[in-house]
């Protein structure tokens, strides 16, 4: 029985124009261009300095700050007004200003301040760059206080950067694009296949059939299966020779890939069973898949999420996915540190799977 | 039926109006027809803004942190009570020995490791070669580089505060301090909201104007029912204002959900002028409108319609509006690539207008590209629908 129903899908899935061309092109497209588009390195932060000081620590510290390598001057207005205005304009994203008496009072009372303004309308950038100015801020105070006489220890935190020490946001961002791409193939092609039939009026002719409502399920889920693990060889062929990055246990990779593309099927078919016509299908599974991907920790960090969205990330498959993604790429773990996404991958897949045979009606 | 039909046209024969109307009428009876569609169009902004306004962000806060001090002295208890009190990072655990390091990264739970030199505090005033070792899990490079910047800037504020006091005690000079008085400019609380709302309010208006319009009016011809609208004594100019205006309603209801849902519940404000974002918002939605007949030119089926504008029209939406992914971190050819989506001037005019408050004259660039924008492709498409006429 099985045999024929995965004939019947599979010349159903070929004798379609369109969508091998999809499978094959989408992920070699997403694989050369998102890469690109999803970085989020922040480079050229551009700096306003407004110097009312004019003094020599003044200009040191003015030196320091566009030395560091790490912004782009952008401007010395000459007032802070004058750098509002260039932050409004967009021409510079954080205002350093150093106010009068800077270094008299440092002279004086031993201690001066400095006022950072970022444009925090993009939070990572703002964050980022005035975290980045203060600690520069804070050498040039250590420094000065050696040349003043005091013991102090120049250089006292060394940072090191494990598992991604070149900072390369691709490297953070293409395992996760694996995640994205399985989830749109393997669960918008399942959500558009039964309603498409039923649209048809073929799914009347199985129904008739004496076949078993779990294996007409199956015979949907394995060609899917397949065009799952296509989909991840062809974009880990290309992360390795485009990229240059390889996971440490391929085997690993396959294994919850397969455990994954189950599950999301399954929530393909789920949808399928309940819509009337495609265009439903479609926007209930955009509806779906937009929610999850967005909160899965491959947009922004779920430990900065509220604890109540943390509770709720514990129920999206994608999450689990996207952590073991990232983990045997990026840190080189394997299937021991990953086990417990391993269970909550089965539970996914069983869960979504049995509610998908359930919720299939044979009779209208 | 047929009687209806037949008074509403010989009425429309008198004036061009209730023959109009007559036909808005009845797309609104197509939409409303599929409940599940409509729901979804109506809920998803809400559950979008809801969850993304106080879900999304990118504030650094709770980083889970291990210690490994083989010291024990005074300062590095005072530096390690610093670390841990500070909002940034909660004190996971206490490891014993180097190997333990690697252990507590694999098993996913610990981000930063700080890691204190052998007798500390003797070393840090007498031979200079004290030190802190911060590991940082950099998989995420942008969280890495942030929380290891703050955790350095707070190691180093409490080294200077207990070289005070050595010093002082001693009778020495004091250290200098530069204290940085950080004030984050038009989102004090570093909302992921901010930069998301003018996102979310481009990417639901697309999908309204252009998705759903291209769909339906392909739909028509596909069941062959634009044959017949195409008869009616109805010029194909007014067929085509007749099947947007629904979808223009739609845009407005929920441009307005959006807004006051932004401004209610999610606390960002209006701050500019309310009449130039709402100026805006309709010069995008006539982009968008054009959009979708533009798409529905081209294509003959539904599933064709969906993923021309899915692939074409909402993914550049998604990703080079600047709404997701800022777009000076892209390489060249993608920034001259990202003039070309209208979303991305409308996110950016949006910000202007609601969240930092500027002036008409700043977002005249905006308004000046999107106008063109509307003109040119409502030209297009209408000419082209034209031809097809003929």
């Amino acid at each position: 029985m099985l045999k024929f129903l995965l004939e019947k899908e599979f010349k159903q899935l070929f004798r379609n124009t369109f969508i091998p061309k999809l499978i094959i092109a989408m992920p070699i497209m997403v694989m050369l261009v998102f890469p690109w588009v999803t970085n989020q390195s922040i480079k050229n932060i551009q700096l306003s300095i407004v110097d009312y000081d004019h003094s020599s620590f003044s200009a040191r510290l003015t030196n320091k700050l566009t030395a560091s390598g790490f912004f782009k001057l952008a401007n010395y207005p000459a007032s802070s007004n004058e750098a509002m205005q260039s932050v409004e304009v967009g021409n510079s994203d954080v205002i350093f200003e150093i106010p009068l008496g800077f270094e008299k009072d440092l002279h004086q009372s031993g201690a001066a301040q400095v006022m950072i303004s970022p444009n925090a309308v993009n939070g990572v950038k703002g964050g980022l760059g005035s975290a980045y100015l203060a600690s520069i801020v804070n050498d040039f105070a250590v420094e000065l206080s050696a040349e003043q006489g005091n013991q102090m220890q120049l250089s006292l935190v060394h940072p090191q950067f494990k598992f991604n020490p070149t900072l390369d946001y691709k490297a953070f961002m293409i395992p996760a694009l694996f995640v994205m791409l399985l989830t749109l193939l393997t669960g918008f092609l399942p959500a558009l296949n039964i309603v498409g039939e039923k649209e048809l009026g073929t799914t009347e002719q199985l129904n008739v059939t004496p076949m078993n409502k779990a294996v007409f399920i199956l015979a949907k889920l394995i060609p899917y299966w397949i065009v799952g693990i296509l989909i991840l060889t062809i974009t880990m062929g290309l992360a390795s020779l485009i990229y240059g990055l390889n996971p440490a246990s391929y085997f690993t990779i396959y294994l919850y890939t397969i455990v994954y593309t189950l599950a999301v099927s399954g929530l393909g078919i789920i949808i399928s069973n309940y819509s009337d016509t495609m265009q439903q299908a479609m926007f209930v599974m955009f509806f779906f898949v937009l929610i999850i991907i967005l909160i899965s920790g491959l947009y922004t960090p779920v430990s900065s999420m509220p604890k109540w969205a943390q509770y709720i990330t514990a129920f999206n498959p994608l999450k689990y996915f996207m952590e073991v993604m990232r983990a045997v790429y990026l840190k080189g773990s394997g299937m021991r540190e990953l086990l417990p996404q391993f269970f909550a991958l089965c539970g996914f897949a069983v869960f979504f799977n049995v509610w998908a045979v359930l919720s299939y009606k044979k009779s209208q | 039926m047929m009687a209806k039909n037949n008074s509403q046209f010989s009425s429309a024969r008198g004036g061009l109006n209730s023959q109009f109307f007559a036909f808005v009428k009845k797309e609104f009876h197509h939409i409303l027809r599929d409940r599940r569609t409509i729901l979804i169009l109506l809920v998803m902004p809400i559950v979008q803004i809801i969850l993304f306004g106080f879900a999304i962000s990118n504030e650094v806060k709770d980083t889970p942190m291990a210690i490994l001090d083989t010291s024990k002295d005074e300062a590095t208890r005072q530096i390690t009570e610093q670390l841990a009190a500070s909002k940034f990072f909660t004190l996971v655990s206490e490891l014993h020995s180097t190997e333990e390091i690697e252990k507590a990264f694999q098993k996913g739970n610990v981000k930063l490791v700080v890691v204190f030199s052998d007798s500390f505090q003797h070393n840090q005033f007498h031979t200079g070669d004290a030190a802190v070792q911060i590991i940082a899990d950099a998989s995420d490079p942008n969280q890495a580089s942030t929380f290891t910047n703050y955790a350095s800037n707070i190691i180093n504020t409490a080294y200077l505060d207990l070289a005070s006091k050595a010093q002082n005690s001693s009778g020495n000079i004091r250290p200098l301090r530069i204290i940085p008085e950080i004030k984050m400019l038009y989102n004090p609380q570093m909302k992921g909201a901010y930069s998301f709302v003018p996102g979310v309010m481009g990417l639901v208006l697309v999908l309204i104007t252009a998705m759903m319009t291209s769909i339906s009016i392909v739909r028509e011809k596909e069941m062959g029912t634009m044959e017949v609208l195409l008869v009616s004594p109805m010029k194909p100019i007014h067929i085509i204002l007749a099947k947007i205006t629904p979808y223009f309603a739609l845009s407005i209801i929920n441009l307005i959900t959006i807004l006051l849902l932004s401004v209610f519940v999610l606390g960002v404000p209006i701050k500019g002028s309310l009449t130039l974002l709402i100026l805006l918002s309709l010069l995008f939605i006539f982009v968008g409108l054009s959009l979708g007949i533009m798409v529905s030119n081209i294509v003959k089926t539904q599933v064709a319609a969906m993923l021309i504008s899915g692939v074409v029209l909402i993914m550049p939406a998604m990703m080079l509006s600047g709404m997701m992914f800022p777009i000076e971190s892209m390489p060249k050819i993608l920034q001259w690539l990202s003039v070309i989506p209208p979303n991305r001037w409308y996110v950016d005019g949006v910000i202007k207008l609601m969240i930092q408050g500027v002036g008409f004259q700043f977002v005249i660039k905006e308004f000046v590209i999107l106008s063109f924008m509307a003109v040119l492709l409502m030209f297009v498409s209408l000419k082209r629908f034209s031809i097809r006429m003929n």
